[in-house]
């Protein structure tokens, strides 16, 4: 069983290409690290695998149709956007927005589901604060509480730990981890290869405008890789506690 | 939540009752309530139900669509300074209004007036949300706002003065200040239909706002079709607005004032603030069109001046608080 | 009444108004130009053949004016100071309302100016005869319409009923505006036998009549004015439900017409259109 599969996608953005021709499929129990150098195409890829941009090619949730879609995928757009100052509690019960029939109020399930997004991310203390007075890492917190109340099989997120403190970071990766290890997939932009390495299951790589490579942590994250399409090199070791991966040096870069 | 709906509902049902029984006429509260519903034969009951009752139906409605189109407008463009008013959608209005007037098409048929209008009101929104862009940022949401504001006031001034109907000419402040002197019941005919469709369609918004509050991305990641939800503003705005304005002229600030009121009361949720600041809307625009009848009776003191004296002032307090976010 | 006497009256207070210039002219003017409506009617009635050069076009629109027809035989002007010097005339009528820039550059140029004040009472309309007939040295034929003028309003008045037997009547024009008996049109009413509603909340000069005080005043007749091309929302109160439903089952068929602009002898046939009304109505109570 897929949770999604793409095929042959291609981009193009004002006539110039973004990416081109990219396949891949995840199935359940996977948190994917999406990695790349800035303007690989990671936010692209992300938005037209949803459906938030036309592509050519097929995307298994683009096909489908919104309301499905909403209740296949949750998706954590990079900016962290709040408009109006609702509190932390209610917020996170928007992502319960497509499992209501139309005028149907949040009901027990939908409880649970945001009861259990707020004790997920250590949001508590927060449930009743003003969402727009909150720092920048909290406010990333209750996004991603929000993107699980969505309690969707696939959650995709957009740099989702850009701007967290280390040890918020770690437990957000964790929390990821976690929900591949119960069932469900993740797919997470991160420019942490460190974290990446340490938690993902599977990294994809893009660069040069295609998918460059598609598997393992220690497989993806060779050195070639790493001169090729982030111009740096790095120490890479196993160890008890898993996987270090610590970049060293810039190379070819002028 | 509730009781706020209901505080407010009782509040509009005072005013109401109010906006029937004050007047120049002068007649006692119980006499005039009593003829309007029986008819005595005495010329009270024509006060009632021909001046009076129209009048207060109409700044109920016209009160409920202002209130709930700003309220709309600013969750869509999640911009606190959005109003149909200050951005050129009454005077757009307006302007397909009066000319439906001088050419004779609101007489030739019979929703003519309210359509036209209608018809001016989209072209409005259109181009506002064309110059101001999806996020709606504030200088740029304003500065549209004007030019279309401007531009649609030239129009509506040169159709006026262009017209063979010396009296035309002068009702210029009308349709810039707006007023529901002498309003009949063929007016509430007129424009009931529009603004209930109106408000329906605007009532449906309400959880694709709430989902707006993230961002279009993720509002559409939330199952949000954004394309109907646009359209639906654009018609639902469009048809309050319009009918509104074809028969009171503009009245401004009661999209802004209301909504920026009531926002704390329900949480600062968009589609909560809807049917809140309808009824905050009724509310507002029924006390005024009192006030203006009991302050100058005889003067015909145009609403959008009580409208404006309320709201200018919160208007430049909200300039003031996002100035940062503008600059 | 001592018509003769009142007739002296008359024409005493006409010379006075008279402007000095012209009172100086000992020679009938041979070229007038008239650039006001009311002037316009008084000057076609008691002109000479030839005498009387241009007229304003108002006077040869439908609306407004009484004398349409005889107006067409006059070349027509826009009150204009330069058109106007250059039709040499040798004596401008104007009226009070005329543009003052207008009247003040045609006495640079030396062009004779008279200025007429509007009736505002039929009292007045003996005096612009008299004045007009002085002013275009028509004295005699001026005299004769005076005493023709004051006999046929004696007649109507006779005829009006008595105090306390007054039918009312709401004088409403656009805006909601209502006259009372200080103003020509409001006593046109009163002559032909009506008490004015606006007299009744002290507006005898006129004011804005709110739509409630009009119904609640209920008035035996309702007087609206013929409406101008085109819509405006001034002229649109005279049609709302109210009016309408007052003017219903009331006297019906009464408008202010071109007969009530001017304090000129047509105010006659208004006043006399009106009296029948009453009567009419009066007699065959519905």
């Amino acid at each position: 069983m897929t949770l999604l599969s793409v095929s042959g996608l291609t981009i193009q953005r004002r006539k110039r290409t973004i990416l081109r021709d990219v396949s891949f499929s995840v199935g359940p129990g996977e948190l994917v690290g999406l990695i790349g150098a800035n303007g690989a195409g990671k936010t692209t890829l992300m938005r037209a695998v949803l459906g938030l941009l036309p592509a050519e090619g097929d995307s298994s949730l683009a096909a489908l149709p919104q309301k499905a879609r909403a209740q296949q995928a949750a998706w954590m757009p990079q900016a962290r956007e709040v408009a109006w100052p609702v509190s932390v509690e209610r917020l996170i019960s928007l992502g319960r927005l497509p499992h209501l029939a139309a005028g149907q109020a949040i009901g027990a399930a939908d409880r649970a589901a945001i009861d259990g997004a707020i004790a997920d991310m250590g949001l508590e203390p927060f449930r009743h604060r003003t969402a727009t007075n909150l720092s920048g890492g909290e406010l990333a917190r209750v996004l991603i509480a929000r993107t699980l109340a969505q309690d969707t099989p696939l959650v995709l997120a957009d740099e989702p730990i850009a701007g967290l403190d280390p040890a918020h970071q770690i437990q957000t990766m964790r929390l990821f981890a976690g929900l591949a290890q119960a069932g469900r997939s993740a797919i997470v932009s991160i420019h942490d290869l460190g974290l990446a390495a340490r938690h993902c299951t599977r990294l994809i790589l893009l660069g040069e405008g295609r998918l460059v490579a598609d598997g393992a942590p220690g497989d993806v994250l060779t050195p070639d890789n790493l001169t090729d399409h982030f111009n740096i090199t790095a120490h890479f070791a196993r160890s008890e506690a898993g996987l270090i991966f610590q970049p060293l040096d810039v190379v070819g870069m002028d | 939540m509730t009781r706020l709906m209901l505080i407010l509902a009782g509040l509009v049902l005072a005013l109401f009752a109010g906006a029937l029984v004050i007047g120049p006429a002068n007649a006692p509260y119980w006499d005039s309530l009593s003829a309007l519903f029986v008819d005595d034969g005495t010329p009270l009951t024509l006060v009632m139900r021909e001046i009076r009752l129209p009048r207060a139906i109409l700044a109920l409605a016209i009160g409920a669509s202002l209130g709930m189109a700003g309220a709309a407008m600013q969750g869509y463009l999640r911009n606190p300074l959005a109003d149909p008013g200050l951005i050129g959608v009454s005077s757009s209005a307006a302007l397909g209004a009066v000319i439906a007037l001088q050419t004779g098409l609101a007489a030739a048929y019979a929703f003519g007036l309210p359509l036209a209008a209608l018809v001016g009101a989209v072209l409005g929104v259109l181009l506002v949300l064309a110059l101001a862009g999806p996020r709606g940022a504030s200088i740029t949401l304003i500065l549209a706002g004007i030019v279309v504001s401007a531009l649609a006031g030239a129009l509506t001034s040169l159709v006026l003065n262009l017209s063979p109907n010396p009296f035309a000419a002068s009702e210029i402040v009308f349709w810039m200040m707006g007023s529901l002197a002498d309003r009949s019941m063929d007016h509430v005919w007129l424009a009931l239909p529009l603004i209930g469709l109106g408000l329906a369609l605007l009532a449906t918004l309400a959880r694709g706002l709430d989902a707006l509050t993230l961002g279009e991305d993720a509002a559409q990641a939330l199952g949000i079709n954004l394309t109907r939800l646009r359209l639906a503003l654009v018609v639902g705005t469009a048809a309050v607005v319009g009918a509104s304005t074809a028969v009171a002229g503009t009245i401004g600030f009661v999209g802004l004032v209301v909504p920026h009121l009531l926002r704390p009361f329900v949480g600062a949720r968009p589609g909560a603030l809807l049917w809140a600041s309808a009824l905050g809307g009724a509310a507002m625009l029924l006390a005024a069109d009192i006030l203006v009848r009991v302050v100058l009776p005889t003067k015909d003191l145009k609403l959008g001046v009580v409208t404006a004296l309320v709201g200018a002032p919160l208007f430049l307090h909200l300039i003031y608080k996002t100035r940062r976010q503008m600059a | 009444m001592n018509r003769r006497g009142s007739h002296i009256v008359t024409l005493f207070a006409g010379a006075v108004l008279v402007a000095a210039p012209v009172l100086a002219q000992d020679e009938a003017p041979q070229r007038v130009v008239s650039m006001n409506l009311c002037t316009d009617q008084l000057a076609m009635m008691l002109a000479d053949e030839g005498q009387l050069y241009s007229v304003s076009y108002l006077s040869q629109q439908d609306r407004g004016s009484a004398m349409v027809e005889e107006a067409r035989k006059y070349v027509p002007n826009r009150a204009l100071a330069e058109e106007i010097y250059l039709m040499d005339p040798d004596l401008v009528i104007a009226g009070s309302f005329s543009a003052r820039v207008t009247l003040d550059m045609l006495r640079r140029l030396d062009v004779p100016v008279v200025v007429f004040d509007p009736s505002s009472s039929l009292s007045d309309i003996p005096d612009r005869i008299t004045q007009m007939g002085a002013v275009l040295h028509q004295q005699d034929k001026a005299a004769r319409m005076v005493d023709e003028f004051n006999a046929a309003l004696a007649d109507l008045a006779a005829m009006a009923p008595h105090e306390g037997a007054r039918p009312s009547a709401a004088l409403y024009s656009a805006n909601g505006w209502s006259s009372g008996s200080a103003t020509l049109p409001g006593q046109i009413v009163a002559a032909a036998g009506f008490d004015l509603v606006a007299d009744e909340y002290g507006m005898a000069w006129g004011g804005f009549l709110p739509l409630e005080l009009l119904a609640m005043s209920d008035p035996n007749a309702v007087i609206t004015g013929q409406p101008y091309p085109a819509a405006s929302r001034a002229e649109e109160i005279l049609d709302h439900p109210v009016v309408t439903d007052l003017k219903e089952g009331r006297m019906q068929g009464i408008v202010s017409d071109q007969d009530w602009s001017c304090g000129t002898p047509f105010v006659l046939g208004a006043i006399e259109r009106l009296s029948t009304a009453r009567q009419t109505a009066t007699e065959a109570p519905q």
